[in-house]
């Protein structure tokens, strides 16, 4: 009975080191969303290559990605390969949310008007495109972030999967990678597709 | 170090200070010191909004909000850009006339409880809420139940009787009178 009672200790302390191991494997940096299943927030945004504003309705019925980047964001660039590839050989629609592609420095000397930083937004952004390859649909411009806001955008990339229905049905953080695309994004966007 | 340097090197502020009292000399520099520097700061700070009040309402709400960015920040005293923006955002919603939970909710629904330095006690949040409270009560009955049962136990026994050796050397010792 005595003996038992040493025990106590070492069982608790063996569970707060489980309980600690486990902290250590998560990354505070992957915050759970709560938008997933949830309808994608509206917007109703300039696109890249024209003048036509793109909604996320005009998607409903089939499932789309939903990309956020930026010709400045290192790690997108870094992911961007993947998605090229990904967009050639899956067939899956990209859309990218071009975010807050005007940066505080390009204002630095003088505050730009709206037209000027789309103008601006979109010529980089297409050179960009130019050099790295244009896995995307169509771009739209966040050129104030606040689309960014809506969905919840903390880092740039982040990557969205919406099916038919409008509704987001998963969210990875950071940049993505070939074996996520193919295990996890396709096999889901298939049964999403199915379901439809 | 330079600027100081200079400051103890001016004429007018040193006579100044001798003039009230000399053991004062070292405050009046560092008074004076404090002026020089300050405006260098204020050039940097952000513009205050027009209303003070609706400002101070902003940082207080912001306080109580972390920013996801440098996750160990308030969303108040954070310079990532994000937070810059969600502040915009948060002063946008005040001038609407939304109140504190309104915006806490607006900020929720994107980010999540995680956003919340105090996320509301819920099911999901009970074990972060009383889980230190019920640690503390287990250990408290633990401690009690352990020491009444060394207590009830020690009261049971009661004293032991000596054993022969025992007995033999206390004989000893009570016959030499030296164990007194």
């Amino acid at each position: 009975m005595k003996r038992r009672f040493f025990l106590i200790p070492l069982v608790l302390f063996l569970g707060l080191l489980i309980f600690l191991a486990l902290g250590l494997r998560h990354d505070p940096r992957e915050i759970p969303s709560p938008l997933i299943n949830k309808a994608a927030p509206a917007f109703d945004l300039p696109t890249l290559s024209s003048d036509q504003h793109f909604k996320p309705s005009d998607y409903l019925g089939r499932v789309w990605m939903f990309n956020v980047w930026a010709t400045w964001c290192v790690a997108c660039q870094a992911e961007h390969p993947v998605l090229v590839a990904f967009a050639k050989s899956s067939g899956l629609p990209i859309v990218g949310l071009s975010y807050k592609e005007i940066q505080p420095q390009d204002e630095e000397k003088a505050p730009l008007s709206f037209e000027a930083k789309l103008t601006l937004a979109r010529l980089r952004s297409r050179v960009w495109l130019g050099r790295h390859g244009d896995p995307y649909q169509l771009s739209v411009l966040d050129l104030d972030g606040k689309v960014g806001i809506d969905y919840g955008v903390y880092g740039v990339p982040e990557t969205y999967l919406i099916d038919p229905e409008g509704v987001i049905r998963y969210k990875h953080i950071g940049p993505m990678s070939s074996e996520i695309l193919a295990n996890e994004v396709l096999p889901l966007a298939r049964t999403l597709q199915k379901g439809s | 170090m330079n600027i100081f340097a200079r400051t103890m090197n001016t004429p007018w502020l040193v006579k100044k200070a001798q003039t009230h009292s000399p053991c004062l000399a070292p405050l009046w520099v560092l008074v004076v010191w404090c002026c020089l520097i300050t405006p260098g700061w204020a050039g940097q700070a952000q513009p205050l909004a027009q209303d003070p009040v609706l400002e101070q309402r902003m940082v207080d709400i912001a306080q109580e909000l972390r920013c996801l960015v440098c996750q160990n920040e308030s969303l108040a005293s954070s310079h990532a850009d994000l937070a810059e923006d969600l502040r915009r955002e948060v002063r946008t919603l005040l001038q609407q006339g939304k109140s504190d939970e309104d915006i806490k909710a607006y900020l929720v629904a994107r980010y999540g409880d995680f956003v919340l330095y105090r996320p509301q006690v819920k099911p999901m949040t009970w074990v972060l809420w009383f889980g230190p409270l019920v640690a503390m009560l287990l250990g408290i009955i633990g401690l009690v139940v352990y020491l009444k049962r060394g207590q009830s136990k020690a009261a049971q026994a009661g004293p032991q009787p000596l054993s022969e050796a025992e007995r033999a050397r206390l004989d000893v010792l009570m016959k030499d009178g030296r164990g007194l």
